[in-house]
């Protein structure tokens, strides 16, 4: 009795074993259903939403929107932006706040996306960029409005 | 402690098991005492990846301290996110629209099916199998990416926020939910041909690691640990939230209370999660998936708890409020920890390599545990 319950316990392994190496031997030959893919040579195309890091959008005259109010500072969980503003004095003569410098540290980012939820202009959005390392750790801390932009007519 | 290792005076062995080892998915430390080859003790070390979350809630706002949960337990970070949000939505005592709360059970059974599937290759892999790790990715790719359309990141999303959703649904969410589960559907008679039906797994985790339904309860064993030892302590039936009550779905309660039950609940788990969506993919309403909430959030002075069921089990959600924008106390009780106490009651007595069996299909999430 014992010996029967010992081969058929065998019986069963063995049976069960090339049951699961026939899923296997049916991916060995049918190499094209395996999805792996060949990351550098074959670049991955993201979603259009994926967060990569947070960048300011520039038009064709290279003003931004944003107004330097300081919603996505205080939004931000990490102290990840830091914004230096200045006082304009604009085309009627009357003093206006600006950004001077928007700060970004990468470093910090958890790209949680709640600074681009608070912006009420939409100054800043999330772009698809993924390769972030660096040779020094300085070049995390971003400058994220372009040298001599402006804010662009029309946005309060 | 680390003079005690080595061989005590009875004779037996001490050997560390972490806090780096392939089999504690994390940096957990396992200090086992062995007469041979039987375990006679297992003592967990905690600490190596506290990161003070519960301290770090209370200087960030109720808008902030969300996207910190995603780090918990980072394979089902939509539940918890969904179990803070709600918390923070009880205090304010804001209606929450339609669609967003289904976008939300649709969120927390996708992190659950994909967290499952994790868990079921890595299960495989403890014991010895390799392949099905890269078979149960395939699928879990699938739901990685339909979050990466929707969310914009892949396992720390903080899509779920205070008063419904961050961003509406993708608007090819519903055609690749519908292929997906098309497609899992077709694959599950690997799942069965390459590990379920497997005699040497099934007698690798028959009568290895039981509990007792008494025991499960006295330990705080929640999720498909408790339900393995016929305990029903599924969140979703018991105090439903949200749109769970009007759902058809059962809670998989096995009886056995050894690794092999709790295997089957889990796999019985991924198959109600499909039956979830796939009441729910159709019968997205129309509408806002916001409610407008103001721009800094103020919850009464009182204290506020809400559970959630996540894929490991009950994580509860205390807060408590003196009417400032932050919180003056959290409490996360996460399942983790629990089920991590009830290790050294089921692998006693027991060999060295059941130890991993049991280790395995208690879902184990080191952050979790360690917060």
């Amino acid at each position: 009795m014992f010996i029967k319950e010992y081969f058929k316990t065998i019986y069963l392994t063995v049976s069960s074993l090339l049951k699961g190496m026939k899923t296997t031997g049916y991916y060995f030959t049918h190499q094209k259903e395996i999805i792996t893919e060949q990351y550098p040579e074959v670049r991955p195309v993201l979603a259009e939403r994926f967060k990569g890091e947070v960048i300011m959008p520039h038009n064709e005259a290279n003003e931004h929107s944003c107004t330097g109010c300081q919603a996505c500072e205080i939004a931000c969980p990490n102290g990840t932006i830091k914004i230096v503003t200045k006082n304009e004095i604009n085309a009627e003569g009357k003093k206006k706040k600006a950004i001077d410098t928007f700060v970004y540290h990468l470093e910090l980012c958890t790209m949680c996306n709640l600074c681009v939820v608070a912006c009420p202009s939409d100054a800043i959005i999330m772009a698809n960029n993924y390769e972030h390392s660096v040779f020094d750790r300085r070049e995390f801390t971003k400058v994220l409005n372009n040298p001599g932009s402006k804010i662009m007519e029309g946005i309060e | 402690m680390l003079e005690e290792l080595g061989t005590n005076d009875q004779g037996d062995m001490i050997i560390n098991i972490g806090p780096q080892h392939p089999s504690t998915h994390g940096v957990l430390h396992l200090v086992i005492t062995l007469n041979g080859e039987t375990v006679k003790k297992v003592e967990p070390h905690l600490g190596y990846i506290h990161r003070s979350i519960e301290k770090m809630c209370e200087s960030l706002s109720y808008r902030q301290f969300i996207y910190v949960t995603s780090r918990m337990d980072y394979l089902s970070s939509h539940i918890n996110n969904h179990g803070c949000a709600l918390c923070v939505e009880k205090g304010l005592q804001i209606e929450i629209p339609a669609r967003a709360q289904v976008i939300r059970v649709l969120m927390d059974e996708l992190t659950r099916l994909a967290s499952h599937l994790l868990w079921w290759g890595a299960l495989a892999m403890d014991l010895g199998a390799f392949t099905p790790f890269f078979y149960s990715f395939r699928e879990r790719e699938m739901i990685n990416e339909l979050m990466e359309d929707t969310c914009g990141a892949r396992l720390t999303m903080n899509y779920i926020v205070p008063g419904g959703v961050m961003m509406d649904l993708h608007p090819d969410f519903q055609r690749k939910v519908k292929e997906f589960l098309r497609l899992f559907k077709s694959k599950i008679h690997e799942y069965d041909d390459l590990v379920t039906g497997n005699i040497i797994f099934q007698n690798r985790t028959k009568g290895v690691g039981y509990i007792s339904r008494e025991d499960a309860i006295s330990y705080g064993c929640t999720g498909p640990t408790g339900r393995g030892s016929g305990l029903s302590c599924d969140i979703r039936k018991l105090y439903p939230y949200e749109i769970y009550d009007q759902l058809q779905f059962d809670e998989v309660i096995e009886t056995d209370g050894d690794s092999w039950a709790r295997y089957k609940v889990r796999v019985g788990e991924m198959m109600q999660s499909m039956r979830i969506i796939e009441q729910l993919i159709d019968n997205i309403p129309e509408g806002e998936f916001q409610a407008k909430t103001k721009a800094v959030l103020k919850l009464p002075k009182g204290d506020f708890y809400t559970r959630v069921e996540t894929a490991r089990g009950e994580l509860g959600v205390y807060i408590v409020s003196e009417g400032g924008s932050t919180p003056y106390r959290i409490k996360f009780r996460s399942p983790g920890f629990s089920n991590l106490s009830a290790l050294d009651h089921m692998s006693r007595g027991g060999k060295i390599g059941d130890l991993m069996a049991t280790m395995g299909t208690l879902d184990l999430v080191i952050p979790d545990i360690d917060r």
